[in-house]
C-alpha cells in the first residue's frame, strides 16, 4: 500500500496506486495575454480556461468544463484585442464571451480587471440575471454556496435599480420524486439539459416556451397548456408513474449555479456553512466514485460528486449521491449481542461477545464429542468490504478459523468463475482501467449492463461514443435503453448461450459476429466481463479464448464495491492475498512466512454454495458471516435453512438482518461513513477515504483482530497501518497462477412449451439493502417489467401492458409485460425490483427454465409499486 | 436626375394570375434558368459575384461571396436554405413577392442550387402565413410538373428537390442559425458561430442561407448579366430593390427601385404623406434599425448612405409616421414585440426587453421618472453587443434612435400619458376603435 506505508519496502505493494497520469502530449501551442500576463495554452484552450491557469477568475454561469459550451448567460465578457490580417493589433468591436472563444495568438484579453467595458457587461448581464430571481437566499438552500449569490457580490451591482414586476412561477414542481425545480430562481444556463443531453443522454428535461418565460421542464402537459391530446410514444416509467427520469439526475442538482434544482432528501435541512465536509468514495459499486460527505453534528445530511478526472470526473449515480441514510437507519445494531438461553438476542458487553463468540468457535472447531459431524468452521465475508476489512477476513478465515472455506461471493457463483478470477484477475490490478476504456475503439460487453452495474463506466464510455471515437458491442438478451444510449450493437444471446456467441466471435464470419470480431482486432479494444456470466456455464472461459483471439484487452467488472477487493485479499476458497493459488506450496509459504505461523491449510476450500450446503446438511460446526443477504444467494430458501442449521453463527453486521436475527453472536460493525479505509475499483486501483464521522463502532478487520484475540490468535489488523504495513510487505506474487477455466460451453435446455428461459440482472435502483429510508430515490426507480418477445407472449396468450406470471415450484412474479425485440423462449425479470424478487420468489437465475401465462387484467402501478409512496410524500415535502 | 421605379420582380404583379407558371414563361421566366444551365456552375457564381449582388435579408452580406465560402465538394450533400421567415414589423416585401410571383424564387433557388452544387433545397417559410404556403406549394408542383425540378432538368443532368417548411411562428427563426435548428426539428434558438453554416450548416453539411428576394433576383442577373444589374444602384448597393412604404403615406405599397433612390423620391411616387400632416419619423430598414426624421428625407437608401447616417438600411420596410403619432408609444409597441419573440437563449435580450417594457410602458403613462430615460439608454448599453446574436442589437436600436431625436417626448412621459400627447384616433388611418382596456384609459385621460 502506498497510501500510509512508511520505512523501505522490497516488493509491488498488493494494491498499488495508480501512477499518476502521464503528461499530455505537447500539441500547438498559442501564446497570448489576459490582463498583461503572457501565458502559452494548448491550440483550442477557451479564455476563460486559460484565465483560470493563471489564477484570473471571470463569472460564469452557463460554463461548464465538462459540458460543450453554449454562450447562454453572458456574464463572463470580456475585452479582446487580436491582430487583424495587417497584423496590427485590433479591438472587437463587441466583448466576447470568454466560454466561447478560443485563444488565438497574440490575442489580448482584458477582463473586469483590467478594462472598464468588460466590467460594465458583466454587472449590466448580472443585474438582468437579478430581475426575474425572487432573491430569496435566505430560504434557499443555495444560499451560502450559491454561484449567483457569490458572483453578485464580487460582480454585480450593490443596489438594483429593478422597481418593476418580476415574472413568477408557483414554487418547485417535482419534476421526479427526487428533483424539484423552482423555475423562479432559474437563470437559464442550460448546464442541467445540456448535462442530461450531452453526458447522461437522458432528455428528461428540456427548455419549454421562449422571452422570459421560458423555463426548464418535463413533457407535462399542464405546464405546457395543452388540452386533450397527450403525446404518444414510449416512455418508460418510474416507480411513482411519472416519465422515467433518469439514474444521473442529482449531478443536475450539483451543477445547477442557483438554487433552481434542489432534492427532495435535502430541501430545507441544512445551510451549508454549518456542514463539515469529508472526501468519501462511493459504496454501491465497483466504479469508486469520489464523493464528498457533507454532515452536521454526527449527521450525514447529504453526498456531493466529488471531483476525479481518472474516475468519475464530476459525476456520480444518483445511488451513490442520495442511497446514504441506511448507514444511520434505525435498525442498527448499536452494541454486540449475544443469544440468552431464553434464545433471544440480548446486548452484551464487547468482551463478553468476544468469549461467547470465541467459545462456540473453539467448541464448533474441535468438538468434545467425536462423533458430532456438524464439525469445522467456514467464512461468509460478503462482498462489500474494504480492502482492509477483506484482507483481515482472509487472514482471520486462514489463521483463526483454520480453513480456505471462505467466499466473498454473495451472489450466484461457480468453480468456473473461480478459476477466471483466479488466473485472470487477481493480482492484475490496473491492468484495464478507466483511461483504457475512454482510449478504446471498441468495448464489447459480455453479461454486463453498464448503466445498471457500472454506472461511471457507462458515463465515460458514453462521453466517448458521442464523440463517434469508441463504438459498443454487447452480448446479451436484449438491447436495453443503456446499450441505445450507448449506440451499441447488440450480439443476441439467450442466457446461457453466452458462451456459444462468444465462440462465432471470429474473423471473417459473414453476420454481426465476424463484425464485432474485426472491431475487437483494433489496438485498445477491451471486453468487460460481468459478474452474471457465473451463472452462464462456459462464458468464462469462452471470453478468455475470444481475448486471445482477437488481442482485445479482456477485463472484469463486478458490481459489489467490495468484489475486486475480496479477489485480491483472497477471499476465495482457493486463492490466498495477492493471486497466489492455495494449492501453491511457494505461495503457502510464502504468506505464512508474512503472518507468522507455522503452515497454511493447504487443501482448497468450500465455495459459497458448498459452504451453505455443508452447514444446512449438518456438516459444518460454526460460520463466521459479514455483510450479506440470503436474499442474494442463488437459492435463498438453501441458505435461510443452512443459517438455521449450523451450530454456531457469528454475525459482524451494520443493521439487523436475516442472518443476525439466526447469529448466536452478532458483533456490530461501522458502515464506511465512520471508518477509514479503502475501497478497490474493478480495475483493481485503491480508493483510500477517510472517516468522516466520528464514532465507537470499530470496522471489520479491527473486530476481527479482537475476535482472532478471543481465539488466542495474533491477526495483527488491530489498525489502518498495522494492516498496510502488512500488505506492503505481503506484495504481489510472480509465482504460477491458477489455470485457466476450459469449461464447454453448456447444451442449450429444451425449452418445453409455456416455459422459457429466465433472463435477469440488477437494475441500478431496487429493492437493495443500501437504499432503504430513501423513497425519494425509490420513486425514481424504473417501473418493474417482464420483457418478452412478441411471439413468446403470443404463445401464451400474454399481451403488452397486459400482465404475465412468471413461476417455478417456489412461487410466482407476476409483472406488466412489456412486449421487446429479443430471443423467443426466453423472459427477462428486473432481479430485486419491488415486486420480483426473483431469488427470492423464484429460486432461480439467469439461465433457468421458468414457466410463463399471461395474468389475468393489466397490473396497475398501484399493485406493482411501492413507489406511490414515496411520490406523495415528495409532493407533502414540496407543500410543506 | 430623378431616380425612377426599376420593376424587375414586380414586373409581373400586374399580370393576370400572376403567380401561375405560364404567366412566369410569358413573361421571359426560366430562360435564366436556361442560360445557367448552359454555364459552369462556378461562371455562375462568378457572375452573381460581379453583380455586386447583397443580401436583401438585412445584412447586405455580398451574396456571391456568401457562396464561395462554400469548402470545395467532399461528396456529401450541400444545401440551399431560403429564408422565407420574414416576421420583422414593418418588413413586408417577401410575402407579396411569394404571392404575386412565386416561380422567381423558385427559378432562382434552381440556378442557385445549380452554382453551389446543391441537390436537395429547404425554402423555409413563416407559419402564420398558410396563403404563402399553399401558393408555394402549387408553384414547386407546377415547377416539377414542367421539368425544372426533379432529376435530370431540362436535359442537363442536373437533379434537384425543393422542400418547403413551414415554421411555426417564431421571429428567432428568421436568424440563419436559429432556422437550421428548426429546420432539423430542434428548438429554434441561434447556434454557435463557429462554425458558420457555410462550413456546418443544415445536418451539419455546407449550407447556404440566404433571403428570399436575394434568390429571386437571381435569375434576373444571369438573364440580365452582372452589367446589366451593376447598371442600377449604386457603386457599392447595386441593383433593384423593394421598398415597402407603409404607414401615414397617401398610397402604401411595394416600390421596386434602384438602391441609393431617397425616401422623398419614393414619396413623391407615393403620393406623399398623408393628407395635412407632415413627416415626423421613419424607419430605413424595419423596427430593428435605428428611426430617421424629416431631416434624413435626402439620405440615398443604400447600404453605405444609410450607415453613414446612424442607422442601416436593414430591409427596406419604410415605416412612416406623421406629427401626430407618439414616438413613446411605436417605440413601446416595437419593444413589446421584440419581449414577446425574444427566444430566452441569452440574458440581454430575455430579461432586458422584459425591463424594457415596463419602463417604457411606466413613460408611455406618464408615471415615469426622470432617471428612467437615462435607465433606458443604459439598460441599451448593456443589451447592444452583449447579446448571443443580433435581435438583440436590434431590439435597442428603436429606443436609443427615438431618444437621441425626441428625448423630450420622453421626458414629458414623467407627467403625462402619451395618449393625452397623441391622441391615438389621431394616427388613426381608420375610425378609431380602441381594445377593451385600452379605452379605458384613453377614456381617462382624454
Amino acid at each position: 500500500m502506498t497510501i500510509t506505508s512508511s520505512g523501505p519496502t522490497t516488493a509491488t505493494p498488493l494494491v498499488p496506486a495508480a501512477p499518476a497520469p502521464a503528461a499530455p502530449e505537447p500539441t500547438d501551442t498559442v501564446t497570448f495575454e489576459i490582463d498583461g500576463l503572457e501565458t502559452t495554452v494548448p491550440k483550442g484552450t477557451l479564455v476563460i480556461r486559460a484565465a483560470e491557469q493563471v489564477g484570473i477568475q471571470i463569472p460564469r454561469f452557463c460554463d461548464h468544463p465538462l459540458l460543450a459550451p453554449a454562450g447562454a448567460c453572458r456574464q463572463c465578457l470580456v475585452e479582446v484585442w487580436a491582430p487583424g490580417r495587417d497584423g496590427n493589433l485590433a479591438k472587437m468591436p463587441k466583448p466576447q464571451a470568454s466560454c466561447t472563444l478560443e485563444a488565438t495568438p497574440g490575442m489580448q484579453v482584458k477582463t473586469q480587471h483590467t478594462s472598464a467595458e468588460a466590467d460594465k457587461a458583466q454587472h449590466g448581464v448580472m443585474e438582468l440575471l437579478l430581475v426575474n430571481h425572487p432573491l430569496d437566499c435566505p430560504v434557499c438552500d443555495k444560499g451560502g454556496e450559491c454561484p449567483l449569490q457569490n458572483q453578485a457580490m464580487s460582480n454585480g451591482r450593490a443596489t438594483t435599480r429593478f422597481v418593476d414586476v418580476k415574472r413568477t412561477f408557483p414554487k418547485p414542481i417535482a419534476i421526479s420524486t427526487q428533483i424539484l425545480l423552482d423555475r423562479e430562481r432559474c437563470v437559464l444556463c442550460q448546464r442541467c439539459t445540456r448535462f442530461s443531453e450531452e453526458v447522461a443522454g437522458d432528455v428528461w428535461i428540456d427548455l419549454q416556451k421562449r422571452g422570459a418565460q421560458q423555463q426548464i421542464g418535463t413533457f407535462d402537459t399542464d405546464v405546457l397548456g395543452f388540452a386533450g391530446d397527450t403525446p404518444v410514444g414510449a416512455s418508460t416509467q418510474d416507480t411513482s408513474g411519472r416519465p422515467f427520469a433518469s439514474y444521473f439526475s442529482g449531478n443536475t442538482v450539483q451543477i445547477c449555479p442557483v438554487g433552481a434544482l434542489t432534492s427532495a432528501a435535502y430541501r430545507f435541512r441544512s445551510r451549508p456553512f454549518d456542514l463539515v465536509s469529508t472526501p468519501g468514495v462511493a459504496e454501491h459499486d465497483s466504479q469508486g466514485s469520489a464523493i464528498r460527505v457533507d454532515h452536521r453534528r454526527g449527521v450525514v445530511l447529504r453526498r456531493l460528486a466529488g471531483d476525479d478526472p481518472v474516475v468519475n470526473q464530476e459525476w456520480i449515480t444518483d445511488k451513490d449521491r442520495f442511497a446514504f441514510t441506511w448507514q444511520s437507519a434505525p435498525d442498527r445494531i448499536t452494541t454486540p449481542l449475544v443469544r440468552n438461553a431464553a434464545g433471544e438476542l440480548e446486548p452484551a458487553s464487547w468482551i463478553e461477545a468476544l468469549d461467547v463468540a470465541a467459545a462456540g468457535l473453539r467448541a464448533a472447531q474441535a468438538p468434545s464429542d467425536p462423533r458430532e459431524t456438524a464439525v469445522g468452521l467456514a467464512a461468509l465475508p460478503g462482498g462489500r468490504l474494504t480492502l482492509e476489512d477483506a484482507y483481515a477476513w482472509s487472514k482471520f478465515a486462514r489463521v483463526a478459523l483454520g480453513t480456505n472455506d471462505v467466499d466473498g461471493r454473495a451472489r450466484p457463483h461457480s468453480a468456473e468463475e473461480e478459476a477466471f478470477l483466479g488466473h485472470h484477475v487477481a493480482g492484475r490490478t490496473l491492468e484495464v482501467t478507466f483511461g483504457d476504456l475512454v482510449a478504446a475503439p471498441a468495448v464489447l460487453l459480455v453479461g454486463l449492463e453498464l448503466e445498471e452495474e457500472a454506472g461511471i463506466a457507462f458515463l465515460r464510455v458514453r462521453e466517448q461514443v458521442v464523440k463517434k471515437r469508441t463504438r459498443v458491442l454487447s452480448v446479451a438478451p436484449l438491447a436495453s435503453r443503456g446499450l441505445e444510449r450507448l449506440s451499441g450493437t447488440l450480439l443476441a444471446a439467450a442466457p446461457g448461450t453466452e458462451a456459444e456467441v462468444l465462440d462465432g466471435i471470429v474473423a471473417g464470419a459473414d453476420d454481426v459476429l465476424g463484425d464485432a470480431a474485426a472491431a475487437l482486432a483494433a489496438e485498445g479494444a477491451v471486453v468487460l466481463v460481468g459478474e452474471r456470466l457465473a451463472s452462464s456455464p462456459g462464458a468464462y472461459s469462452a471470453a478468455l479464448r475470444l481475448a486471445a483471439r482477437t488481442g482485445a484487452r479482456l477485463a472484469w467488472v463486478p458490481r459489489r464495491v467490495g468484489e475486486r477487493a475480496a479477489v485480491e485479499t483472497g477471499l476465495l476458497p482457493s486463492l490466498l492475498p495477492g493471486g497466489r493459488p492455495v494449492a501453491d506450496s511457494g505461495a503457502r509459504v510464502d504468506i505464512a512466512a508474512v503472518w507468522g505461523v507455522e503452515h497454511l491449510p493447504g487443501e482448497p476450500g468450500r465455495s459459497a454454495g458448498e459452504i451453505l450446503a455443508a452447514a444446512r446438511a449438518g456438516l459444518l460446526g460454526g460460520l463466521v458471516v459479514g455483510g450479506l443477504e440470503p436474499a442474494d444467494l442463488p437459492d435463498p430458501a438453501i441458505a435461510r435453512e443452512a443459517l438455521d442449521r449450523v451450530p454456531f453463527l457469528v454475525s459482524l453486521e451494520v443493521r439487523r438482518s436475516e442472518v443476525t436475527d439466526r447469529a448466536d453472536v452478532v458483533l456490530p460493525v461501522a458502515p464506511p461513513v465512520e471508518k477509514p479505509g479503502t475501497f478497490v475499483t474493478w480495475e483493481g486501483r485503491p480508493r483510500p477515504f477517510t472517516q468522516a464521522l466520528t464514532s465507537h463502532f470499530l470496522p471489520d478487520h479491527r473486530v476481527l483482530d479482537r475476535l482472532a484475540d478471543a481465539l488466542g490468535v495474533e491477526l495483527g489488523t488491530g489498525s489502518l497501518t498495522a494492516v498496510h504495513a502488512e500488505l506492503d510487505q505481503l506484495g504481489g506474487w510472480d509465482g504460477a497462477r491458477v489455470d485457466a477455466p476450459d469449461v464447454p460451453a453448456a447444451e442449450p435446455p429444451a425449452v418445453a412449451a409455456g416455459t422459457a428461459v429466465l433472463a435477469t440482472w440488477h437494475q441500478l435502483l431496487d429493492e437493495g439493502r443500501l437504499q432503504s429510508g430513501e423513497p425519494f430515490l425509490a420513486g425514481t426507480a424504473k417501473q418493474p417489467v417482464a420483457r418478452v418477445s412478441a411471439a413468446t407472449a403470443a404463445s401464451v396468450g400474454a399481451t403488452d401492458g397486459g400482465a404475465i406470471a412468471v413461476s417455478t415450484d417456489a412461487g410466482t412474479i407476476t409483472l406488466p409485460v412489456v412486449v421487446t425485440d429479443m430471443p423467443d423462449l426466453v423472459v427477462w425479470l428486473p432481479t430485486n425490483a419491488p415486486g420480483s424478487a426473483v431469488r427470492d420468489t423464484l429460486h432461480a437465475d439467469a439461465g433457468d427454465l421458468v414457466r410463463i401465462a399471461a395474468a389475468p387484467g393489466a397490473l396497475t402501478r398501484e399493485e406493482t409499486g411501492t413507489g406511490q409512496d414515496a411520490g406523495r410524500s415528495a409532493h407533502e415535502e414540496v407543500g410543506a | 436626375m430623378a431616380t425612377t421605379l426599376a420593376p424587375v420582380l414586380t414586373d409581373t404583379w400586374d399580370a393576370d394570375r400572376s403567380w401561375t407558371l405560364s404567366a412566369y414563361e410569358d413573361a421571359g421566366g426560366y430562360r435564366g434558368l436556361r442560360r445557367a444551365l448552359g454555364m459552369q456552375a462556378a461562371d455562375v457564381v462568378t457572375m452573381v459575384k460581379d453583380s455586386g449582388l447583397r443580401g436583401r435579408g438585412g445584412a447586405g452580406f455580398p451574396t456571391g461571396m456568401k457562396w464561395g465560402f462554400l469548402p470545395a465538394p467532399d461528396g456529401g450533400p450541400r444545401y440551399l436554405v431560403v429564408n422565407a421567415d420574414e416576421s420583422e414589423p414593418g418588413t413586408c416585401k417577401d410575402i407579396p413577392l411569394m404571392m404575386a410571383s412565386p416561380q422567381h424564387l423558385i427559378e432562382g433557388m434552381i440556378i442557385t442550387s445549380y452554382a453551389i452544387g446543391c441537390h436537395h433545397a429547404f425554402l423555409y417559410v413563416r407559419g402564420e402565413v398558410v396563403h404563402v404556403y399553399r401558393r408555394l406549394l402549387r408553384a414547386i408542383e407546377e415547377a416539377r410538373a414542367a421539368g425544372y425540378l426533379g432529376t435530370n432538368i431540362l436535359g442537363s443532368g442536373f437533379d434537384l428537390e425543393i422542400t418547403l417548411h413551414s415554421g411555426a411562428g417564431a421571429y428567432i427563426c428568421g436568424e440563419e442559425t436559429a432556422l437550421l435548428d428548426s429546420l432539423e426539428g430542434l428548438r429554434g434558438q441561434p447556434r454557435l458561430k463557429p462554425p458558420f453554416p457555410a462550413v456546418a450548416g443544415l445536418y451539419a453539411r455546407p449550407t447556404v442561407v440566404n433571403n428570399v428576394e436575394s434568390i429571386a433576383s437571381v435569375p434576373g442577373i444571369v438573364r440580365g448579366g452582372a452589367d446589366w444589374f451593376k447598371g442600377m444602384g449604386t457603386e457599392r448597393s447595386t441593383g433593384h430593390g423593394l421598398f415597402s412604404l407603409s404607414g401615414h403615406v397617401t398610397r402604401p405599397g411595394q416600390y421596386e427601385a434602384p438602391l441609393g433612390i431617397t425616401l422623398r423620391e419614393l414619396l413623391d411616387m407615393a403620393g406623399g404623406i398623408r393628407e395635412g400632416h407632415q413627416l415626423k419619423f421613419w424607419t430605413p430598414g424595419g423596427s430593428s434599425t435605428p428611426i430617421f426624421t424629416a431631416e434624413h428625407l435626402d439620405v440615398p437608401l443604400d447600404y453605405e448612405s444609410v450607415g453613414a447616417a446612424g442607422s442601416m438600411l436593414g430591409t427596406r420596410a419604410l415605416q412612416i409616421f406623421d406629427e401626430t403619432t407618439s414616438v413613446v408609444r411605436a417605440v413601446t409597441r416595437w419593444t413589446e414585440f421584440y419581449k414577446h419573440e425574444s427566444c430566452g437563449k441569452c440574458t440581454p435580450c430575455r430579461e432586458g426587453t422584459y425591463w424594457l417594457v415596463q419602463v417604457l410602458k411606466r413613460i408611455e403613462g406618464g408615471q415615469g421618472t426622470h432617471a428612467d430615460i437615462d435607465l433606458l439608454l443604459d439598460l441599451c448599453d448593456n443589451i447592444l453587443g452583449r447579446a448571443f446574436c443580433a435581435l438583440g442589437d436590434g431590439a435597442t436600436s428603436p429606443i436609443t434612435s427615438a431618444v437621441q431625436y425626441f428625448r423630450e417626448e420622453f421626458e414629458a412621459g414623467t407627467h403625462t400619458p402619451a395618449d393625452v400627447l397623441f391622441p391615438p384616433e389621431h394616427s388613426s388611418l381608420f375610425t378609431y376603435a380602441p381594445r377593451r382596456g385600452r379605452a379605458a384609459l384613453a377614456g381617462v385621460h382624454a
